[in-house]
């Protein structure tokens, strides 16, 4: 394992939404943004792919989008805000969002939420999660 | 002149604005989350501030990635509810105060807080939500409302110390002006969550519940939580609790608490609530 190059890299699970991610993922947001009014999110529906050409994204950050890899949109650049209005344009909400991250069932994510969510024991530092 | 006589604390979870939207409060689920605040609005029916503060954030709707104020100060005269990808909620149109809200940008910023004054913005779930809460579903906001927009968005949001210090300054700023105003300022935000990434889910009560103990008797003890510390303990999302601080920086030293409440979850949240009076 590399040595944490930030204090929050440690933090297991998580992309922390600094400067050098928001101008990685500017593109990625900026397009998210667009999706706040209607007439954008209908054409974005009709062609996605010519859609998307209109922003300035790489190769990688296109697919994630067509694709809806969640997690790896974050690890391009995008902000959760941001990629949550992806989720809102394709009929998700915030918590169906999260629980596609968590790689469970939106019935397994709630259920776990129901129960008192993810317990900070065993989840606050990533040399805890190396151990499983 | 205008004073200060209450802080208001309160989760803003959009599942809370859809579950009103939608008309589900009436399930057991949303009855859980809501019983929590029936008395608060009894309280605040009773006090009938004239203006609130609401500190707030904003959440990729009036700010993009093209600039991200720190601090941003609604002065407008009206703020529209956003489209935030759902279409617009069906709440009122809230209102400022343009008056009082010009008064405090002045006398912040010559406070040396560099505040963003802004003309035109329209308010998402995170400042209509705990509208909601506190005064339910309205034709019309009983009163007006000063935005107060922080930036926990893009990392680093300023510090709790930093925002402890402003609540000060809007103190300072509010008791200066001429009219006799009562005016409550509301902290929200957090508690506990995370919604993005493998850990999303996150919830640390504990942690929750020591951080209301300290806000309402021993307020140092949450300025000095560092950000790091938020982000492992409360949740990537749980930074969003220094708008708190802001809210417990403009109330007295020592406060009274008269109202909390706490439940997990809602949606993917831990919903925190707090009333603390100013008695001197």
């Amino acid at each position: 394992m590399t040595e944490a190059k930030k204090e929050y890299d440690d933090i297991p699970g998580t992309f922390v939404f600094d400067q050098e991610r928001s101008r990685q993922g500017y593109g990625i947001n900026a397009f998210c943004m667009t999706l706040l009014k209607d007439e954008n999110r209908k054409a974005f529906r009709a062609n996605e792919s010519a859609y998307l050409d209109q922003f300035s994204l790489t190769p990688e950050q296109k697919d994630s989008i067509l694709q809806r890899q969640w997690n790896r949109m974050l690890e391009l650049g995008g902000n959760i805000y941001f990629t949550a209005k992806l989720g809102a344009t394709d009929g998700l909400s915030f918590q169906q969002v999260a629980a596609k991250m968590t790689g469970s069932t939106q019935e397994e994510y709630a259920a776990m939420m129901l129960a008192g969510g993810r317990n900070p024991n065993g989840n606050r530092s990533k040399s805890e999660w190396e151990k499983r | 002149m205008a004073r200060i006589v209450a802080g208001v604390c309160s989760s803003h979870v959009p599942a809370i604005g859809a579950a009103i939207d939608l008309g589900k409060t009436q399930e057991p689920y949303w009855t859980r989350v809501f019983s929590g605040f029936e008395e608060s609005k009894r309280w605040i029916e009773e006090l009938k501030p004239d203006v609130c503060i609401v500190v707030f954030n904003d959440h990729a709707t009036a700010f993009s990635m093209d600039f991200v104020p720190t601090f941003a100060l609604g002065c407008a005269s009206e703020f529209p509810p956003a489209d935030e990808g759902w279409g617009p909620r069906p709440v009122p149109v809230v209102k400022g105060h343009p008056k009082l809200a010009a008064h405090i940008a002045q006398s912040v910023i010559l406070d040396e807080f560099d505040l963003t004054i802004v003309n035109k913005m329209e308010v998402d779930h995170g400042l209509t939500v705990p509208l909601n809460l506190m005064f339910g579903s309205p034709k019309e906001w009983p009163c007006p409302v000063i935005p107060l927009a922080v930036n926990v968005v893009l990392f680093p949001p300023p510090t709790g110390k930093r925002c402890f210090n402003l609540g000060r300054a809007i103190r300072k700023a509010v008791e200066s002006y001429p009219e006799d105003l009562k005016v409550v300022i509301f902290g929200t935000g957090g508690m506990s969550h995370q919604i993005s990434g493998p850990r999303a889910g996150f919830i640390n009560s504990e942690f929750d519940k020591n951080f209301l103990d300290a806000l309402a008797t021993d307020p140092q003890k949450a300025i000095d939580i560092r950000h790091v510390e938020y982000m492992r303990e409360a949740g990537a999302e749980g930074i969003e609790m220094v708008m708190w601080l802001v809210m417990r920086g403009a109330l007295d030293d020592d406060v009274k608490e008269v109202r909390r409440f706490y439940t997990v979850p809602a949606s993917n949240t831990a919903v925190g609530h707090l009333i603390l009076e100013n008695v001197g």
